[in-house]
């Protein structure tokens, strides 16, 4: 199955003299979900519009199921279904009507495309809302309604920009299993953008990180951190335990842990509050320290290894990163 | 044997299309005359295009309600035009209420205006281009569709309230309409659909340029008033400062009336006015000066149709290319327009 159905290499993407997406190297294997994360404004929705044919490279090639968006856009857009960023109906139809004439406009006959537009309502729980104008819909239901719109066609891959965005919590949960239970049936591949890093690694295989258009790592989160902190001093907190010592008893011993673990190798940054330390180290495990503090007679009441995870990710990218 | 399986089969064959041809919905149509079923029923729905219809109506309604009651003293023994007498109905006015085709002339823009300014960036301000342009159409579609509804419905506006209004002078003034004069109604119904397509691609145009609706209609009731009230004043007052003295020669007065007609044509609400006097009016047999030689041995008769055609061939040629321009200029920026999810 590990057959690459999403393949760009070198895509460039300027407007003017701001580059928007920078020789850009990604391929999404058939079957997969892969989340494309980065903050706002990193060019994630202008890869997308490459890739559906709607906006054109200034350099480097794409191909999606092995068609090239810029040359057969239709082809492309056959095979791919899209749900764009807070995605709109025509309000004054029903959802029924909404969908049904995407259907038809994918070479469904009227039956057909009744038929399927029904099914597809009643599996994104939409059957009761099916003959209401869309107008009324709130914002979950728009969503669930997108997903129906971009089934219609029955595509092999789908694109789903910013799918989260404006969902409350347990919608957003709901969302996200509702697509992976769909694609996982249907043998779809999925590409989704997204800014909420938290939510969405819970349902991708994998993951690419997108910054100001260069894709800058890739893979499940412990890859992502893997390769965004190699060069980064690991954490370490630890916490004495203090029995029933006088104060200046309880000092001197505290001032040994001190000296002999600011005296270890590898040890920077040390910082004390109270009874607990703070430093970083080179060293992957924190065994060496904690036997000098055994040496040193003092109870140990944890010994906390810091690994760099989403949040860091996070404040790193994302946080900042909005230019 | 064979013989009856053979005409078995072409029974079957023939009930098949039959069929076909009558259920709704069995059969898959062409995209792009989805887009246009889809556009037709929005115009036909939409409240804006019901007010514009009985607006249209009503105004209708009441000039020819109106020639009707003037028709007896609009005629004159000696009138060239008095075998005409059905098209009066359109043309006659008693001074308070203008006729029939200049309240076209004068509604049929704001018609146009109304049907398509907001065509493409309500579209894209709602999100719902995206997700069309999402689907396996063509780019173009989306703006010919458009277009191609627009004028399907217009034309039927139309082609109705011509209908509706020669019915109804037959029932009231009980003359049947000749041939001719038929003929040059439904031409005149074909000019007021080409003069509202120049002002539906003209909105197209500007709802492509501009972001937000009321943009576009504030920009297209500005060209509108423009060229319907302000253009007039404008030439009228070229005209005065550069007016040549009384006494100044023949052709020089030509020269100076040839040059204040043309530069009021520039504007298509003038080649429409003179288009549509031209086609209700045989007698008209030039729509710009004339010298007595000209005039002279000339018999007062009315002109065919074909003639009057060919007097106003190059209006409506104009006519015509303005509204391919404006069409070839929406073509063009909607073609290379970026669509973005709003």
């Amino acid at each position: 199955m590990d057959q690459e159905i999403i393949k760009i290499t070198g895509l460039t993407k300027s407007y003017g003299t701001h580059t928007v997406v920078n020789n850009l190297n990604l391929s999404v294997n058939k079957g997969e979900i892969y989340g494309l994360l980065g903050p706002n404004g990193a060019g994630k929705s202008t890869t997308i519009l490459m890739l559906m044919g709607l906006s054109e490279p200034n350099g480097g090639s794409i191909r999606v199921a092995g068609i090239d968006p810029v040359r057969q856009p239709v082809d492309v857009k056959r095979k791919v279904g899209y749900l764009p960023e807070d995605v709109g109906f025509y309000d004054e139809r029903t959802g029924l009507d909404n969908i049904f004439y995407t259907g038809r406009l994918n070479g469904l006959s009227g039956k057909e495309a009744k038929e399927k537009a029904m099914w597809l309502l009643e599996r994104v729980g939409l059957t009761d809302a099916a003959n209401k104008k869309t107008g009324t819909y709130s914002r979950g239901m728009r969503q669930r309604l997108g997903l129906a719109d971009v089934l219609m066609k029955s595509p092999e891959v789908i694109i789903l920009d910013e799918p989260t965005l404006g969902l409350d919590p347990e919608g957003l949960r709901r969302f996200l299993e509702l697509i992976v239970e769909l694609s996982r049936e249907e043998g779809l591949t999925v590409l989704l953008s997204s800014h909420h890093l938290q939510q969405v690694q819970q349902v991708c295989d994998r993951m690419g990180l997108f910054v100001s258009g260069r894709l800058i790592a890739e893979g499940n989160v412990r890859d992502l951190a893997k390769t965004l902190f190699s060069q980064e001093l690991i954490s370490y907190e630890a916490g004495l335990y203090r029995e029933n010592q006088t104060d200046a008893e309880w000092e001197r011993i505290r001032q040994s842990v001190v000296e002999a673990i600011q005296n270890t190798e590898g040890v920077t940054n040390f910082s004390a509050e109270g009874d607990r330390l703070f430093w970083a180290s080179s060293l992957p495990s924190g065994h060496e320290i904690a036997n000098k503090i055994f040496e040193a007679k003092v109870g140990l009441a944890y010994l906390n290894k810091k690994e760099f995870g989403l949040d860091e990710i996070y404040h790193k990218y994302f946080s900042t990163a909005t230019q | 044997m064979m013989k009856s399986k053979e005409n078995s089969l072409k029974i079957s064959a023939a009930f098949n299309w039959v069929n076909r041809l009558f259920s709704t919905g069995r059969e898959t149509s062409h995209p792009f005359w989805l887009i246009v079923e889809k556009e037709i029923s929005d115009h036909v729905r939409s409240l804006r295009f019901v007010i514009m219809v009985a607006l249209i109506g009503l105004t209708s309604a009441a000039t020819v309600y109106l020639a009707m009651s003037g028709l007896k003293d609009a005629i004159k023994p000696s009138d060239p035009e008095g075998s005409f007498l059905f098209l009066k109905l359109f043309t006659v006015s008693d001074g308070a209420i203008p006729s029939f085709h200049i309240f076209i002339g004068f509604l049929g823009p704001l018609l146009g205006i109304s049907m398509a300014f907001d065509s493409i960036n309500s579209e894209l301000g709602k999100g719902t281009m995206s997700r069309l342009l999402a689907q396996p159409i063509h780019r173009d579609y989306i703006i010919n569709a458009k277009f191609v509804a627009a004028i399907i419905v217009i034309t039927g506006l139309f082609l109705c309230l011509s209908l509706l209004v020669t019915g109804w002078g037959i029932l009231k003034i009980g003359i049947l309409p000749t041939f001719s004069e038929f003929c040059r109604i439904l031409a005149l119904t074909a000019l007021n659909v080409l003069y509202v397509s120049f002002w539906l691609n003209l909105s197209i145009y500007f709802s492509i340029r501009f972001k937000q609706p009321s943009t576009s209609a504030l920009a297209c009731i500005a060209v509108w008033l423009f060229v319907t009230v302000f253009y007039g004043m404008l030439v009228s007052l070229i005209a005065r400062s550069i007016a040549p003295s009384e006494f100044a020669m023949p052709n020089q007065i030509i020269a100076y009336q040839k040059f204040v007609q043309g530069l009021g044509r520039l504007v298509p609400s003038q080649l429409f006015s003179d288009a549509c006097t031209t086609l209700l009016m045989p007698s008209v047999r030039s729509l710009g000066p004339l010298t007595m030689e000209q005039l002279h041995g000339a018999i007062p008769s009315p002109l065919g149709l074909g003639q009057s055609l060919l007097v106003v061939w190059p209006q409506l040629t104009g006519l015509t290319a303005a509204t391919v321009v404006c069409f070839a200029l929406s073509y063009r920026s909607f073609m290379r327009k970026e669509i973005r999810s709003r």
